[in-house]
């Protein structure tokens, strides 16, 4: 659908540098709302979750969900920022139909927090992200349109609003624009939304669930020549809802002003829309006619004053943040820079340490989780987290192996039991019958088989040629159905054919 | 009996109610037969559902014959401005943007007198959205002084002010934002009390100014005032703006003051609102009735001294800066997409078009003038010269309240309007006239503080208004003083004040 003429991004960078910011929704997981008590569950029937206050009835009044307001001071505390002694809630004024009150209310000039940092790590070089300020809104409720071929208002024939969203709190935090990165800035970018998405879930704030909206970007990007003072105009990308869609809207705003410049065009100050399937932006509202929001401090709210012991005790109580914790477990897994960069690009550092935490050897979770599990995974294209076993029951797998219950080709078998709901690992080793066959009557009666079965080979073997065995071990383990252990059956042989 | 039930305040009616010498149905019935003989004139009903206030009455009739427990109020009828959100009645702030409107809820003032056992008459007319002072800013019509028929009852809560003097309520709830309660009260001959804000709850109270709103008792006396104050005062955790205070005796204070005995009370007359130099536009009766009013006091016993507080001369600049920018805000919830008026939606026009039409027709003239005043002050490059600068005023009226108390003054008197009641029509053009009534309470509006309009004589046989303001949470001074006032009053007078319109009809 686009006609943006693009140039190459290797040329891009060879003369053009780039600045890039990011806004960044997060939607709290509070189990109410902002303002009101009503549920925040996701995806109830439209507007059965609110009431008089996030309907803005006539002489409904808000009251601020402490909660929230905890929430984000402990982001702030996570992200090195300074909390306000004293601040307040502003109204945005404008009209929209997703926006009840015909004001938002958030914070203006008094943010909770402000100049923080957050350091991201690419290809092994660590970047500062510089924080300006995070702050306590709601959100909106949702316009669906009816009617037209897109969902989108153009060609809708009416349009619904589902309040069930307005009023849920929502935290933007707001970066300051990182410069001198250059090439890096796709990646910077989602490095930082990635972090950042760690500290949300390490602080237990948000599901941070990005398909569902928990997390939504809107993404800055200009353009300078290289070695320039100043810095270019800049577009905001709005909405960019998933990790990949930010370093790709960074780098197609990158691709696309670069061309417009090279022909000695103006970047419009606007907002774009991204477009998921094309990885394209487009235009959208001009910025130079924006509305003039009409902030002022909202009455209807006090300030808050959090309380300096209060917020020292946030600190104290502050969970280990996902980079400290990474340098531990690097530390005490003993891994290299990359070992542990593998982990943490497979989404598997959290599985792997809870793998841990319930028993198993380092080595042997990582081995689980980053091998058969991301191939079961992937084969069944969902996320390593969304598989059917857990960190225990991977655990208890590698104990079974460990201790000789079963072996590697037997535990896949346990883990196709486990995902398909039969129970934890021992149970299916019990009700699949999966235990490795010890030295015993049955597996002599096998060996013995085999030996009867194949007199040239037991030749062969006492003639000197002891790698013939193998076929003997393989037709023990075929009798089996795999359930021997094979250095067990090996020995057996050697014993029964040499005479020891 | 009929038209001596609805003479009667609300301390002797619930002496009558509970002494059995009459039911809840009797005097609710009387209200009502009230309403129909006279409401055609004086309009100050929107709203009278008289099948359901019957039924409520009829209700606590049966509970009083069964022993059963009974709320403070019960039986007594009361009106209620507007502006105040009633679950299933409609409810319109005087605008024809809310017309048919019906909410789902109770505001918690309505739902507190519901508790008490009150029988609710009906809705009264307002200003629309409590923007006026004569109550002739209403979508439906103005209301009428029960005084004389060709003048004004005051304003916002002009309806309030009106069914109370014209003995169609006992008492009416009214709101406050710049003097609603207390200049409708003075020039209706009425005690109108604005409390401490925060000290009484805002939510469902249909927002004009959210700092300034305040709902309070219009009522036939001091200590009728004090008792619905208590009723519906209190902290209430859906307003967050709520003060977390008990409330203070006010029914004890106003029988304390009634006492006649206000020795050692300290008495500031402010010399900005109507003293020295600053008595233009305050018409001569006005003056003279106020002065009586301060001669009694100090009479009673009290110390009276000229106070001067130079930042109340910015009071009404700041207030009009304020209030609009506001309310700009607070109006902006009438879109027509969820309720209410939906005007031009025929599949022709555009959203922005239907929200614009839907204004354009739902609210009334000064209703736009206040946005438009507000959306201006609020505006960016606008906002520190215009909303910036009039909190700072609000701040130095602040602090000449606070000198003033910190110097030993116990209250501060004023006259609360400038003048009596103005004929219908004489200000309609000229809103700058109109915005004058309230030079006298906005000052204590401005500064959170509460005050109370006594009646304090007549001037030109129309009724005139003595202001008493306190310290915050200091409301019971306001009753004390207030009513000692009216118990001297009425003592000079040898009846009641509303007693000389009673003679009249």
């Amino acid at each position: 659908m686009s006609t943006d003429r693009l140039l190459e991004f290797d040329d891009v960078v060879s003369r053009y540098e780039p600045v890039f910011g990011l806004e960044t929704h997060v939607e709290l997981g509070t189990a109410s709302k902002m303002f009101c008590g009503c549920a925040t569950t996701f995806g109830a029937e439209p507007n059965t979750q609110t009431c008089p206050v996030c309907l803005a009835l006539p002489g409904a009044l808000p009251v601020a969900n402490a909660a929230a307001i905890e929430a984000t001071i402990r982001i702030g505390l996570a992200l090195g920022c300074r909390i306000a002694t004293w601040c307040r809630f502003a109204r945005k004024n404008y009209f929209y139909p997703d926006i009840p009150k015909g004001f938002q209310t958030s914070q203006y000039d008094e943010p909770l927090c402000t100049a923080g940092h957050l350091d991201v790590e690419v290809d092994g070089e660590t970047y500062r992200v510089e924080i300006e300020r995070v702050h306590l809104e709601e959100d909106t409720g949702k316009n669906l349109h009816v009617g037209g071929a897109t969902g989108r208002i153009h060609g809708a024939d009416h349009s619904l609003v589902d309040f069930n969203r307005a009023g849920i709190p929502l935290v933007e935090i707001v970066t300051r624009p990182v410069a001198g990165v250059g090439a890096k800035a796709p990646e910077v970018a989602r490095a930082y939304v990635a972090e950042l998405r760690e500290i949300l879930l390490a602080l237990g704030v948000s599901e941070v669930r990005m398909e569902r909206g928990n997390l939504r970007c809107d993404v800055n990007t200009s353009l300078a020549p290289t070695g320039s003072l100043e810095w270019g105009t800049r577009t905001e990308t709005k909405n960019v809802n998933s990790l990949r869609s930010v370093e790709r809207s960074v780098r197609y705003e990158m691709r696309r002003q670069a061309a417009l410049l090279d022909d000695g065009e103006r970047i419009l100050q606007e907002t774009r829309h991204f477009h998921e399937d094309t990885g394209s932006t487009s235009a959208g509202r001009s910025k130079e006619e924006a509305t003039d929001y009409r902030y002022f401090p909202e009455p209807d709210l006090v300030p808050m004053a959090p309380d300096t012991d209060w917020v020292e005790q946030l600190r104290a109580d502050l969970p280990e943040l996902p980079a400290a914790r990474r340098a531990r477990l690097r530390e005490e897994w003993g891994l290299s820079d990359t070992e542990m960069a593998w982990l943490v690009n497979a989404g598997a550092l959290g599985l792997v340490s809870d793998t841990v935490a319930a028993g198993a050897d380092p080595a042997d979770a990582r081995k689980w989780w980053l091998g058969e599990l991301s191939r079961r995974a992937k084969d069944a294209g969902v996320e390593l987290g969304d598989l059917a076993v857990t960190p225990a029951q991977v655990a208890e797998l590698t104990q079974l192996v460990a201790e000789g219950t079963v072996n590697d080709q037997l535990a896949r078998q346990v883990l196709d039991g486990v995902l398909a709901g039969e129970g934890s690992p021992r149970q299916v080793v019990d009700s699949r019958g999966l235990a490795v066959m010890g030295d015993s009557d049955e597996l002599g009666a096998a060996v013995d088989a085999a030996i009867a079965g194949a007199p040239d080979v037991v030749e062969k073997v006492r003639g000197g040629k002891t790698a013939a065995l193998g076929a003997l071990v393989g037709a023990v383990m075929k009798e089996t159905r795999g359930k021997a252990d094979a250095a067990t059956v090996r020995r057996m042989l050697e014993e029964r054919v040499l005479g020891g | 009996m009929s038209a001596e039930l609805t003479r009667l305040d609300v301390t002797a009616l619930q002496a009558a109610l509970a002494g059995g010498e009459t039911s809840a149905v009797e005097v609710t019935r009387a209200h009502l037969d009230a309403i129909e003989a006279t409401d055609g004139a004086l309009n100050s009903y929107l709203h009278v559902d008289g099948e359901t206030a019957l039924a409520t009455a009829a209700e606590v009739d049966r509970r009083r014959a069964a022993g059963e427990e009974l709320g403070r109020l019960a039986g007594v009828p009361v009106a209620l401005k507007d502006v105040v959100v009633t679950d299933g009645v409609p409810t319109t702030s005087g605008s024809r943007i809310l017309e048919g409107w019906r909410p789902p809820y109770d505001a918690t003032v309505a739902a507190r007198l519901k508790a008490a056992g009150t029988v609710l008459l009906g809705k009264t007319n307002m200003d629309e959205f409590a923007m006026g002072s004569s109550t002739e800013n209403s979508a439906y019509g103005p209301t009428r002084n029960p005084w004389d028929h060709d003048r004004i009852p005051g304003g916002s809560s002009g309806g309030s002010s009106a069914a109370v003097a014209g003995f169609l309520a006992p008492w009416a709830i009214g709101t406050d934002t710049g003097g609603s309660i207390r200049q409708p009260a003075a020039v209706t001959g009425l005690v109108g009390h604005k409390p401490t804000y925060g000290s009484v709850s805002r939510y469902g109270l249909i927002a004009f100014s959210s700092s300034l709103d305040q709902a309070g008792p219009m009522a036939r006396t001091v200590a009728d005032a004090a008792l619905m104050h208590e009723v519906i005062g209190g902290h209430d955790p859906r307003d967050s703006t709520s003060i977390d205070a008990p409330a203070a005796p006010y029914v004890a204070a106003a029988q304390q003051g009634a006492q006649g005995d206000l020795t050692g009370t300290v008495v500031g007359v402010v010399r900005e609102l109507g003293g020295e130099g600053h008595a233009g536009g305050y018409e001569p009766g006005v003056l003279e009735a106020f002065r009586t009013g301060v001669d009694q006091l100090r009479a009673l016993g009290a110390e009276v001294r000229e106070v001067s507080c130079p930042s109340f001369d910015l009071a009404l600049a700041a207030y009009y800066l304020i209030a609009p920018s506001e309310a700009s805000s607070n109006l902006s919830r009438f879109d027509g997409v969820r309720y209410g008026l939906r005007v031009g939606d025929d599949g022709s026009r555009d959203l922005d078009e239907v929200m614009a039409l839907t204004r354009e027709q739902g609210f009334g003239p000064e209703v736009k003038r206040r946005i438009i005043l507000g959306t201006y002050a609020l505006s960016a490059g606008y906002y520190e010269a215009y909303y910036g600068q009039a909190q700072k005023v609000r701040t130095l009226i602040g602090r000449d309240f606070l000198t003033a108390f910190g110097d030993g003054v116990d209250v501060l008197v004023s006259p609360t309007s400038p003048s009596v009641a103005f004929p219908i029509g004489q200000r309609v053009d000229d809103p700058l006239a109109m915005y004058a009534a309230d030079l006298c309470t906005l000052p204590a509006s401005l500064a959170g503080l509460p005050a109370i309009s006594v009646p304090c004589g007549l001037s030109e046989g129309l009724p005139v208004g003595l202001q008493v303001m306190a310290p915050a949470l200091a409301d019971d001074r306001c009753y004390r003083v207030g009513a000692a006032l009216e118990a001297a009053q009425d003592a000079a007078r040898g009846g009641t004040f509303l007693g000389q319109l009673a003679a009249r009809a």
